[in-house]
């Protein structure tokens, strides 16, 4: 069972306090969008064996949304922040490439 | 026969006889029996039949381990079946009974099934599941069941309590072995806070038994100096009768307390489930013995060999007078002792090794044991007890140079650590083949949050067999688990030992190494399910080769002892008949739990009243005191109507609905869920939300929307209110409120968190009550008005004012969802009764009545009004029912908008919502049904072209009314179509608007 810090309240949750929310900063596509740019939004996600950009839910805690990173084979986690960034803090994205030298990157 | 010794047992006390119950005859044992224990000191092997053979089967294990001996256990309210003989202490007043049998345990009429083995091979269920297709359901299903199935379903309620306990700790250990108390006196002395699970009543584990010295004293005063240390030490916890149950992500891990088991009804909860969140756990859970696979190993009498001097030494149980041991390991050899130390006979043991030469077979030598090296047993001799061993050279092909009578055959196939924990969560394991043994490979733990291995695994569980590495092993483990959990590691030493040299083990697989194909017919891998040797390889030959496809094929290893006494074995064969090598063919995946837990464990304290938390509405006890007949609706209880004394629930209904459309009704919609939604981009937030144009709305007026996913499917509707120029209340469906609250977060949160948008969901908060008929108006205004008017002209429809009513502060809404005048009134939700009974005693003249769930979802079919779920199931857009009119053209986006225009959703094809009015007026069509066009379609079955979503008999127009999802629908107004039934008949029904009363929409509108 998964054990995340909520960034915004500072708990150590457990995951049954957490609800998932799928890949991180995935761009949303409205009216307008071409087919193919809102089949992507719609339904193409990632699914690396490795690192991982996350949204979780505190839905049991403070009730708010956070993002983590956290590697999908050995369930290590990098580190959470807050939802409301387009991309992962840059600190955090030099500990993913100190600990994981052949990542390929965000 | 198996007997109580004049001597020994360490764990029993010889003055406090306990009496029990055994298939209806009383017999007797001692406290610190266990119940296998008591029955071997009484004679009694024979203790059950197997699963598919029925063949009689005697109790081969002292441990969990144990795949024979289960037993229907206690009576009525604490009966529960499959109960292992082997782990159930013994307590006065024990009742069990044997399973798996007809009439008796003696004589069973299900045995035939054992001259039936030949059409009962490996995969026999897939195969009589694929042809002849009659065969199944009309043949084998019925015999199987019969045949089939272990213990008896429990009738009654569980008497019992269970519960939940959470703890926090910075190490657990799992194991009060000697390994598992080195591990936590190491870790304990540094400061870390450890807890200690030991799966029976007692510390010490195996060492007790196989004897020898720790630090210059007998290992059992050793384990009692090292309990008596731990419980010294203020940070450890010491937990007996707990079994580490699972491993899970992040250093997780469930413990399984017997609490009462051996006492039970003591008041104390039965079983207590342990959440343990911890920094490392040490698995220190020791190993499990294997069986060797020889023709006839299943018939009463042969036994584990450890097993069999753990009831003489824990219980002074001698389970025969003359003891064959077959073994290809030293360890053995301390059996063949201490059986003769008893004064019993050892005739012969048999070694399949060439050359014996350690220094435990040199100490039987010298006490007179014969030894037969380079031997196998070729088979075993009895029916439901042993009789005699044939004896044949291990490299030969099973013929027989000898026979020799004994009653009792202790085989040892060498030492499986107990690796499941490790495993859990996903720590990897290697074949140490000198060992032949699963060992766990350090440098391939389970990982945790931080990325570091959090499992650490001490002494024989690490594939330690000798006495004295395991506690250099298990010290070890227990500095590093403190040091990697952030404390200065003590500086325990390890406790000195003098161990014996054994010989290294030959692996054996089968006894003969080659065996024809009768003995592998009679040679069981599996007892539980009946798993043998031909199986397996009967497995390989028909080109089953995953080691995972194999145990489903045969059932290997999925009974509940989940195989822990001969995967290894059936993997070995499986290995062997691929010619592949053990590594390669690997082992199934362990999971949790390791050995069956009860469900009331698992269920904990959540059962009953408090197995779900009910919401309550604030005139939830007034309707459960007046008649209302429930029904679940999300968490909360409606009335589905109000009965009175006599009146069936159609009649209640009926009446209800008369009454409404007649007079005035009262409806408790307090469950309707309502968020404020406020803010200076409230308006723009909510024209995103919704499919409507929300924020052209005007202060004082409702809006009916539309909620879409971004898959453009509908998902949740309701009026929205303006309160004032930055302020909306939103309502939502009774099963929406949490759900849409959430999605409104979400967009705020994570994609226009720079929006000045705040949400609160005040469902709870208020009261809503609708009065609802003609008569509503002079209802409410007879409750008394204090600064509104609910005039037509000051109220008028889609409009809502703020005052007082009955003196109460109120918002009143002119909405309806029935068609008629109505007035839904938000108070307080503390104020909620006080209105309702206001409202009541107004109404009384007009004859007022409080209406249910089930008049609502009539009035608003009557009016063609959706309901989400109904006409809604998640692939329903708001274009197919007709909604067109609710989306908005002058806006450049919604949630859903871009999907609605995807090409299926814009295809002429979709099932569309009309209203279908059966041709026989009495008819009315079952909810669900589908109408067909008469083609058949290219997999032979039926074409459809639409489904009925809501079905009533209307009782305002005396006629069934229902709608349905019809294709080209809109466009066949006036067609008859026809609805096939499960009986047979044809439904005809014809198209039409979906609106059936009042289509302009006068009686709402006054």
């Amino acid at each position: 069972m998964l054990l995340l810090t909520c960034p915004c309240c500072g708990v150590d949750a457990d995951e049954t306090e957490l609800a998932p929310g799928g890949e991180a900063h995935v761009t949303r596509f409205g009216a307008g969008a071409s087919d193919d740019d809102f089949e992507g939004y719609l339904f193409h996600r990632k699914n690396p064996k490795g690192v991982h950009f996350e949204r979780w839910r505190h839905a049991m805690g403070c009730g708010k949304w956070f993002h983590a990173a956290r590697a999908t084979d050995t369930l290590e986690v990098f580190g959470t922040y807050s939802a409301q960034v387009l991309a992962p803090p840059k600190d955090l994205i030099e500990k993913i490439k100190l600990k994981r030298p052949d990542w390929e990157g965000f | 026969m198996s007997t109580r010794l004049k001597n020994g047992g360490r764990m029993i006390d010889r003055t406090k006889p306990v009496d029990f119950m055994w298939n209806g005859r009383k017999l007797s044992g001692f406290k610190g029996d266990t119940l296998a224990s008591a029955l071997l000191a009484n004679d009694q092997m024979l203790v059950g039949r197997s699963f598919k053979y029925h063949r009689p089967r005697g109790i081969m294990a002292a441990g969990p381990e144990e795949p024979n001996a289960l037993v229907n256990l206690g009576s009525g309210d604490r009966f529960e079946p499959n109960q292992r003989t082997t782990t159930t202490e013994l307590f006065q007043g024990l009742t069990a009974k044997s399973q798996n049998h007809w009439p008796s345990l003696e004589f069973d009429v299900g045995a035939v099934n054992k001259h039936l083995s030949r059409v009962f091979p490996a995969g026999f269920y897939y195969k009589t599941f694929m042809f002849p297709r009659f065969a199944w359901k009309h043949v084998f299903e019925p015999i199987v069941r019969q045949a089939a199935g272990l213990g008896n379903v429990p009738t009654d309620r569980d008497a019992d309590r269970y519960e939940y306990f959470y703890h926090h700790v910075d190490i657990l250990v799992i194991g009060g072995g000697i390994a598992g108390l080195a591990a936590t006196l190491a870790a304990g002395r540094s400061g870390a806070t450890v807890m200690l699970l030991e799966q029976t009543a007692d510390f010490g584990g195996r060492a007790v038994v196989d004897g020898g010295e720790i630090d210059g004293k007998p290992v059992q005063e050793w384990v009692g100096d090292t309990v008596a240390a731990l419980k010294e030490l203020p940070n450890v916890t010491l937990r007996p009768r707990t079994m580490g149950a699972g491993v899970y992500d992040h250093g997780y891990a469930t413990g399984y307390e017997r609490v009462n088991d051996h006492v039970p009804g003591d008041g104390r909860p039965r079983h207590r489930l342990w959440r343990i969140r911890t920094k490392r756990i040490v698995t220190a859970t020791g190993a499990i013995e294997r069986p060797i696979s020889f023709a006839g190993n299943d018939i009463p009498g042969v036994m584990l060999a450890g097993s069999v001097r753990d009831f003489m030494v824990n219980h002074g149980v001698s389970l025969g007078d003359r003891v064959v041991i077959a073994t290809n390991n030293d360890d053995a050899y301390r059996t063949a002792i201490a059986v003769k130390t008893a004064g019993l006979q050892v005739p012969l043991v048999v070694d399949a090794r060439e050359t014996v030469t350690g220094e435990l077979p040199e100490q039987a030598r010298a006490m007179g044991i014969q030894i037969a090296t380079g031997t196998a047993i070729s088979s075993v001799k009895g029916g439901k007890r042993v009789t005699a061993v044939a004896i044949t050279p291990q490299n030969g092909t099973g013929h027989v140079t000898d026979e020799i009578a004994c009653d009792i055959v202790a085989m040892s196939g060498g030492w499986s650590p107990v690796v499941h924990l490790w495993s859990h969560c996903g720590g990897k394991l290697n074949w140490d083949a000198e060992q032949a043994m699963f060992r766990p490979d350090g440098l391939r733990p389970p990982f945790g949050a931080d990325g570091q291995g959090f499992v650490l695994v001490a002494g024989t569980a690490n594939g330690y067999l000798d006495m004295a590495k395991v506690l250099h092993d298990a010290v070890a483990a227990g500095k590093r688990a403190a040091e990697e959990a952030g404390f200065q590691p003590s500086d325990e030493a390890v406790p000195l030992v003098d161990t014996k040299a054994e010989s290294p083990i030959l692996p054996v697989w089968t006894m003969p190494q080659v065996q024809s194909a009768k003995l592998q017919m009679k040679t069981w891998l599996d007892f539980q399910n009946d798993v043998k040797v031909s199986d397996v390889r009967l497995a390989a030959r028909e080109g089953y080769e995953s080691v995972e496809h194999t145990k489903r094929y045969t059932t290997l290893g999925m009974a509940t002892d989940q195989g822990k006494l001969s995967n290894i074995n059936g993997l070995a064969i499986l290995a062997d008949s691929l010619n592949a090598e053990i590594p390669q063919v690997g082992t199934t995946t362990f999971r949790p739990p390791y050995h069956p837990i009860s469900f009331g464990a698992i269920a904990g304290e959540a059962r009953g009243d408090i197995f779900k938390v009910l919401r309550r509405s604030p005139i939830h006890d007034w309707i459960d005191q007046n008649g209302g007949f429930w029904e679940p609706v999300g968490d909360w209880r409606r009335p589905y109507c109000f009965q009175k004394p006599g009146e069936s629930v159609k009649d209640a209904v009926h009446r209800e609905i008369n009454q409404t459309r007649n007079s005035v009704g009262l409806l408790d919609a307090s469950t309707l869920g309502k968020i404020i939604v406020k803010g200076p981009d409230a308006g723009r937030f909510l024209d995103m939300l919704y499919t409507n144009m929300m924020s052209t709305l005007k202060v004082g007026r409702c809006r009916y929307g539309l909620m879409c996913t971004e898959n453009g499917f509908l998902s949740d509707d309701g009026v929205v209110a303006r309160l004032s120029e930055d302020t909306f209340v939103c309502h939502t469906t009774s099963g929406g409120s949490d759900r849409i609250h959430a999605w409104m977060e979400e967009w705020l949160q994570t994609e226009w968190w720079d929006w000045e948008v705040y949400t609160a969901n005040v469902t709870e908060q208020f009261a809503q009550i609708a009065i609802v008929g003609p008569k509503a108006r002079q209802v409410i205004e007879k409750m008394g008005l204090d600064g509104l008017d609910v005039s037509a002209e000051a109220l008028p429809f889609m409009a809502f004012a703020e005052g007082k009513i009955a003196d109460i502060p109120a918002r009143a809404f002119r909405i309806s969802f029935s068609g008629e005048l109505s007035y839904e009134i938000a108070v307080p939700a503390a104020r909620g009764q006080a209105f309702w009974e206001a409202a009541l005693a107004a109404g009384a003249e007009f004859g007022i009545s409080p209406y249910g769930t089930e008049a609502l979802h009539v009035m608003r079919a009557e009016k063609g009004f959706i309901m989400i779920g109904d006409e809604t199931d998640g692939t329903v857009i708001p274009q197919d029912l007709g909604l067109s009119w609710a989306i908005s053209k002058k806006k450049d986006d919604f949630l859903g908008k871009r999907a609605q225009q995807r090409s299926h959703m814009t295809d002429p094809n979709r099932w569309r919502l009309v209203g279908l009015e059966t041709v026989d007026p009495q008819v009315v069509l079952p909810d669900g049904a589908y109408a067909v066009d008469g083609t058949t379609r290219a997999n032979g079955i039926k074409n459809m072209i639409g489904r009925v979503t809501s079905t009533y008999w209307s009782p305002t127009l005396k006629r069934s009314i229902a709608m349905g999802l019809v294709e080209h629908g809109p466009e066949r107004m006036g067609d008859i179509i026809v609805f096939p039934t499960v009986t047979g008949e044809e439904i005809k029904t014809k198209i039409v608007d979906p609106v059936f009363y009042d289509k302009e929409g006068a009686r709402q509108n006054v």
